[in-house]
């Protein structure tokens, strides 16, 4: 109990909240792309369980992280392309196809783990880290944020990616005007549909990408469920970050350090139901909610397929 | 996937009212009966590609879920929580109030039957008991909703949110509760305790199955017939369909939100109860069947209409007891019921596109 606010400690628990946090981060982000196109974008979770899979399959047999990512993102776009052609092409109930395809990649990822790796639940080799010089010597700050994978560095680099997205370029406010006012979208003689696809499969990509984070690089090794809610919390911080990409980094962040904290007490053999740690973050965004919970500014064509010549 | 291109009421000559419901029932059956097939031979193939006979696995389900007078009998007695549960979204639905938090108010309300029955019975007669029990499961998951309610209905926080975080909660709350305050002493594994099975709801009959069943019947009954033949589902429709047009109309908006996310939740708290109360007796740690992710899209596949949402509940169930009998036969995981269920979702709500698709094309 004395070394639990230790230099080392205090270092490995941050460690952990990002790497805890980088899943969700990606998930968010994805998930703000579809929503501020106006696709609630419920199967996200399906995504990165066929992330996760897809991801840890490349990689383990290609013997390359970088493979597997490619891969567990491809496996992200491929549910994606699914969400896209039944919600933004021919308008189905995005909550209900949402819904159906995170049970089934549920099932179907849990299905094929079972007859391929259910006897030798094989795992990879631990990722290696990218150091970076001087940084990474600070106490506690170094090694939490200086020592991971390289596609960490990256993650967070695209949170200031999606930023400049957002405020300077065509495409960024195409996607807002595709949620906001898709009918203004169309008028100005940007293809609605083309815009909402752009950002649903991108969200596929970002997501299936963290979920091949969490098999490859979080865990190790592909287990069925692996997302465990990631998805739903990515949609979580998606909608608490009101459209600000740097939002959902803090959001995430802070979940991150939650999780890492039920790992760290069960390290530490300190006697309390993980469930306790693991409502914190949502306790804290509650009272957040409820102390300054204002009007939410959600894009206001959210959840409606567009469809053009109605009203 | 559109094999299923409706061929019934193609032509519509001016028929009398009774030829055209007949139709029209007969047009609804083959829309639901010809995706469901379809959805089975996609899964099949699914199920052929990792060496598994469809054949032998949509036999088994059927005997299971269907056939096998053990097998309906669990399939009915499924019924009951996820008619409940149901019965709850229809109200939230209709209401426009995007309720996904039903697996937390199940999981704290089955908590509480589940803490609450083994001591009320033996203060007062089982029945009364098990009224108690369900009223205050009931109460406690209003209560679970009430934050969301009061930031959606006085705030204009989105409810999709706060119920999903609250659900989140609610597992682990639920899971909390049982570990350290309703833990059963006289067990090694985290549970409450065990409600005897001569307290519980009793069974039909000779059978065995629960007759929380007629309570989720009536139930979803009520709220179909509440939602569409009173002037309080009147206001409900109206804040639905439009909430800035009802508060021109003098509604309550936000009081009328909160009664909404009351209801739904109170709902989910009696689904949790009456699969405590009635069938499995207790709960154990980190229990939670998630009924409610797959009973979300069956209530909007039944476009919130209370009959259908009976139909689709009892698809589910069949699927679900079937599905964990053919697993267990022929070695697979019952993983695949989520796929098989998957599947029939997402064609189901492609041949009503479909079909409305080709309504509308005929009638232009």
């Amino acid at each position: 109990m004395t070394g639990l606010f230790s230099e080392v400690f205090l270092g490995a628990l941050m460690f952990g909240a990002v790497t805890a946090a980088i899943p969700l981060l990606l998930a968010g982000l994805g998930e703000q792309m579809s929503e501020k196109a106006g696709v609630l974008n419920i199967g996200i979770e399906g995504m990165m369980l066929a992330g996760a899979y897809l991801g840890f399959v490349g990689a383990f047999y290609s013997g390359s992280l970088w493979l597997g990512f490619l891969t567990g993102a491809a496996g992200g776009v491929a549910v994606a392309l699914i969400m896209a052609l039944l919600c933004v092409r021919i308008g189905l109930n995005q909550i209900v196809i949402g819904i159906a395809l995170t049970l089934g990649l549920e099932g179907l990822t849990a299905l094929l783990h079972h007859f391929q790796f259910s006897r030798s639940y094989p795992r990879l080799p631990a990722a290696n880290a990218t150091v970076i010089p001087l940084l990474s010597d600070i106490p506690v700050i170094g090694p939490a944020f200086f020592k991971h994978h390289l596609i960490v560095y990256l993650a967070l680099a695209l949170v200031f990616g999606m930023r400049y997205l957002y405020r300077h370029t065509q495409l960024g406010l195409n996607l807002q005007a595709a949620g906001d006012k898709p009918a203004a979208l169309d008028v100005a003689g940007i293809d609605v549909i083309k815009t909402r696809t752009i950002a649903v499969l991108t969200t596929g990509a970002l997501a299936g990408l963290g979920g091949a984070y969490l098999a490859n690089v979080g865990a190790g090794l592909f287990i069925p469920f692996i997302s465990n809610g990631a998805g739903f919390l990515g949609i979580v911080l998606a909608m608490l970050a009101r459209g600000r990409p740097v939002w959902v980094l803090f959001g995430a962040l802070l979940f991150g350090v939650c999780l890492s904290l039920t790992t760290a007490m069960q390290v530490a053999g300190i006697n309390i139901p993980t469930d306790v740690i693991q409502m914190l973050p949502f306790l804290a965004v509650m009272i957040m909610l409820v102390l300054f919970g204002r009007r939410a500014s959600l894009p206001a064509a959210l959840g409606i397929p567009y469809e053009r010549g109605t009203r | 996937m559109s094999i299923d291109t409706p061929s019934v009421n193609a032509t519509a000559p001016d028929p009398t009212s009774a030829a055209a419901a007949r139709r029209d029932i007969l047009h609804r059956l083959l829309m639901t009966l010809g995706p469901i097939l379809a959805a089975l031979v996609i899964a099949g193939c699914i199920l052929l590609a990792v060496g598994v006979d469809p054949l032998a696995y949509y036999g088994y389900v059927l005997e299971k879920g269907l056939f096998s007078p053990l097998g309906i009998q669990q399939t009915l007695t499924r019924m009951a929580p996820l008619l409940f549960l149901a019965a709850g979204l229809i109200v939230a639905f209709r209401a426009g109030m995007w309720n996904l938090g039903g697996d937390g108010q199940f999981l704290l309300g089955a908590v509480t039957a589940a803490a609450s029955a083994p001591v009320f019975v033996q203060l007062m007669p089982a029945w009364l008991a098990l009224i108690c029990s369900f009223l205050i499961a009931a109460a406690v998951a209003m209560i679970w909703s009430l934050v969301p309610a009061l930031l959606r209905g006085y705030q204009g926080v989105n409810e999709i949110i706060t119920t999903l975080m609250m659900t989140f909660l609610g597992t682990s709350l639920a899971n909390v509760l049982v570990k350290l305050v309703f833990r059963d002493p006289g067990t090694t594994v985290p549970q409450t305790r065990t409600l005897p099975v001569e307290d519980r709801l009793p069974r039909l009959f000779d059978t065995t199955i629960t007759s929380g069943l007629l309570l989720g019947l009536a139930a979803i009954i009520i709220v179909h017939l509440v939602m569409t033949r009173t002037a309080f589902g009147l206001k409900l429709r109206i804040v639905g369909a439009n909430p800035r047009a009802a508060i021109h109309a003098g509604l309550g908006v936000p009081g009328l939100t909160v009664a909404v996310f009351a209801i739904s939740a109170g709902l989910a708290g009696l689904a949790g109860a009456v699969d405590i109360i009635g069938v499995q007796g207790n709960v154990r740690a980190d229990w939670n069947p998630a009924y409610g992710l797959a009973v979300i899209p069956a209530v909007f596949l039944a476009r919130m209409n209370g009959f259908a949402a009976i139909g689709f509940v009892f698809l589910l169930s069949v699927l679900s007891i079937g599905g964990e009998s053919a697993a267990r036969r022929l070695g697979v995981p019952n993983h695949f019921t989520l796929v098989l269920v998957s599947i029939v979702l997402i064609v189901l709500a492609l041949a009503e596109y479909v079909d409305h698709r080709y309504n509308q094309s005929r009638k232009a």
